[in-house]
């Protein structure tokens, strides 16, 4: 506030209205170039894969079992990628959402107070790690570990991928649910309770299903920045194009597919090179849809309390 | 006096919030299957005390209670006593209506579920007879999977009453039941305390000194933690022995 007091003061003959005016306008002018730059990134994907649908029929792209556009004997069907994202995605998912789902009812009935205020803060570090450390933990702790346990597994996995992508978003889903759950009026644990609920019927009979809609909500957020994420999967997931649901073997995701190709020595221009938009979009269709429907299930439930 | 046996005792209770001592040695005794009634000014700790009588404060960071409450001559602190049970003995209706966000049936025979029970044409029964008793049973049994939500304030806290008796406690806390309703659903939740009386012991938190005189057999004053008189209400409100009582009653300060 001084702060504010001494610049208006240094700057007295500048009338206050053409200050607030001059901010506004920075303000509204960072709005509309963050809108420009994502229309303008959306217009290259769209323009890059309108040339390259062009070339590449939209059915073969949807149907065709195999993705090999680098080889000699090119198919361009983008579900082994698909596959391979929905697989890291979905493994992930089922180690984030018990643990995480368990923290924050931990976190939230059982913990006391300032127990609760430490560990909230701390597993939000975890998320703070960069991915590329995640990988090298996947592949180089993650995977030989699991080759104890599953002799057959391949050096390069979806499986460890999956598992350690999982930990990473972990945070995302204790520290939203917890949230929603604290959330939750404190009179429907006490109906809970006063009629002889034990901590964990409570928790799980009433403050869990209240909170639904915003577990779910990050659970699909959880899911839009797995099917995002490309360090993890890049490092430890191998980068073969399968169509397969066996997480022992190497997968490719369409993240991974992108940097690939983005790093390699594809010509620019090429077929070969507008594949990567092609598998951009389908990323992108998918992340976008994900957060709309968060943003849709969040404003039709959100106030059903007040 | 009465003959009737004490449903509830209080002995040289202390209650603590930290460091602040929120009811100084309240001694009480309440008699089964009657209505008793606690009143006096805001924060002067009547649902504190009628919260240590199912020991909802438990989970208060820094409540602490001293002193004895007998349940049937049984100390409902005691360390055999387990508070899940204790609630099924003791139940509670809350200031504000209180249904889960489920459906009516949801929310009636939720007791019973969370007892393990799961024949449905048990809880199906339970659920109509719960709902006749609060003279609710006419307005939703066409609606029996429907959000509770959707009911009126007066028909949810009639709602959350049937949930409660669904369970069969012996006793009925009640913590300012009507506050937050209209005059009508008011007037029909005082009819159901008169009627429930013959089943249950109920105790009644009100800041609405007719409410106390029309539903309850003794009350209770309470003044900044401690417990100034307590009587027959018709004595209480005829000649009170206390000049704060005297004030309250007759709307001088609270
Ligand atoms: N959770 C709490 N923590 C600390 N003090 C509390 C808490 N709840 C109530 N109190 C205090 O205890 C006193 C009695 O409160 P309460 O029993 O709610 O009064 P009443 O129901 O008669 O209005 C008040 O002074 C209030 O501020
Ligand atoms: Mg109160």
């Amino acid at each position: 506030m001084r702060l504010l007091l001494k610049s208006h003061l240094a700057c007295k003959n500048f009338p206050l209205r053409v200050q607030e005016r001059i901010i506004e306008g920075l303000l509204w002018l960072s709005a509309v170039i963050t809108i420009l730059i994502t229309a303008a990134i959306i217009w290259v994907l769209l323009s890059e894969s309108v040339s390259f649908f062009s070339e590449v029929s939209i059915i073969d792209f949807l149907t065709d079992k195999e993705w090999t556009p680098l080889f000699a004997q090119k198919h361009f069907g983008i579900l082994p990628l698909v596959a391979g994202t929905l697989l890291t995605t979905a493994i992930a998912i089922a180690v984030a959402l018990p643990i995480g789902l368990t923290i924050a009812v931990y976190l939230n009935e059982y913990a006391p107070g300032r127990f609760k205020q430490t560990v909230k803060p701390l597993l939000e570090i975890l998320a703070t790690i960069p991915t590329v450390v995640y990988g090298f933990f996947a592949l180089t702790v993650v995977t030989p570990f699991l080759q104890k346990i599953i002799p057959t597994l391949a050096g390069f996995n979806a499986l460890s991928a999956g598992i350690v992508m999982g930990i990473m978003i972990i945070p995302m889903i204790s520290s939203l649910s917890e949230d929603a759950i604290s959330a939750v009026p404190r009179s429907l644990r006490e109906a809970a309770y006063g009629m002889g609920s034990t901590r964990l019927q409570t928790a799980f009979g009433v403050m869990v299903p209240a909170a639904s809609s915003g577990i779910v909500v990050s659970v699909i957020l959880a899911i839009s920045r797995a099917v995002g994420e490309t360090m993890i999967v890049a490092i430890a997931a191998g980068q073969q194009p399968r169509l397969t649901l066996d997480p022992t073997v190497p997968i490719e995701t369409i993240t991974t597919y992108i940097v690939q190709v983005s790093l390699g020595d594809v010509p620019h221009g090429s077929l070969e090179y507008r594949t990567i938009f092609a598998a951009g979009i389908t990323l992108f269709i998918f992340t976008f849809a994900l957060n709309n429907l968060s943003f849709w299930i969040k404003k039709k439930y959100q106030e059903k309390y007040d | 006096m009465s003959k009737k046996p004490y449903k509830l005792e209080a002995r040289n209770l202390n209650a603590f919030y930290g460091g602040f001592h929120a009811l100084k040695d309240i001694n009480i005794a309440m008699e089964e299957k009657a209505v008793t009634a606690f009143i006096g000014p805001s924060g002067c700790g009547k649902s504190t005390f009628l919260r240590t009588l199912n020991r909802m404060n438990d989970y208060i960071d820094g409540f602490r209670v001293e002193g004895d409450i007998l349940l049937d001559g049984r100390d409902i602190y005691g360390k055999d006593v387990r508070v899940d049970e204790l609630r099924k003995e003791v139940g509670m209706v809350f200031q504000k209506p209180n249904p889960f966000p489920k459906t009516i049936f949801e929310n009636v025979v939720y007791g019973l579920k969370i007892q393990g029970i799961k024949d449905k044409k048990v809880l199906t029964e339970a659920a109509e007879r719960s709902l006749r008793q609060t003279a609710l049973w006419e307005e939703v049994k066409d609606k029996m999977d429907k959000s509770a939500l959707a009911l009126s304030g007066g028909q949810q806290q009639r709602l959350c009453i049937a949930r409660a008796l669904a369970i069969s406690p012996s006793v009925i806390l009640m913590d300012e039941p009507t506050s937050a309703l209209d005059p009508i659903s008011t007037a029909k939740i005082e009819e159901l305390i008169y009627e429930l009386k013959n089943d249950y012991t109920i105790v009644i938190v009100t800041h609405n000194m007719q409410q106390a005189g029309r539903v309850s057999d003794q009350t209770a004053f309470f003044y900044m933690g401690e417990l100034v008189e307590y009587a027959k209400t018709k004595t209480m409100f005829t000649s009170p022995k206390h000049e704060r009582t005297q004030n309250y009653i007759t709307g001088r300060f609270g």
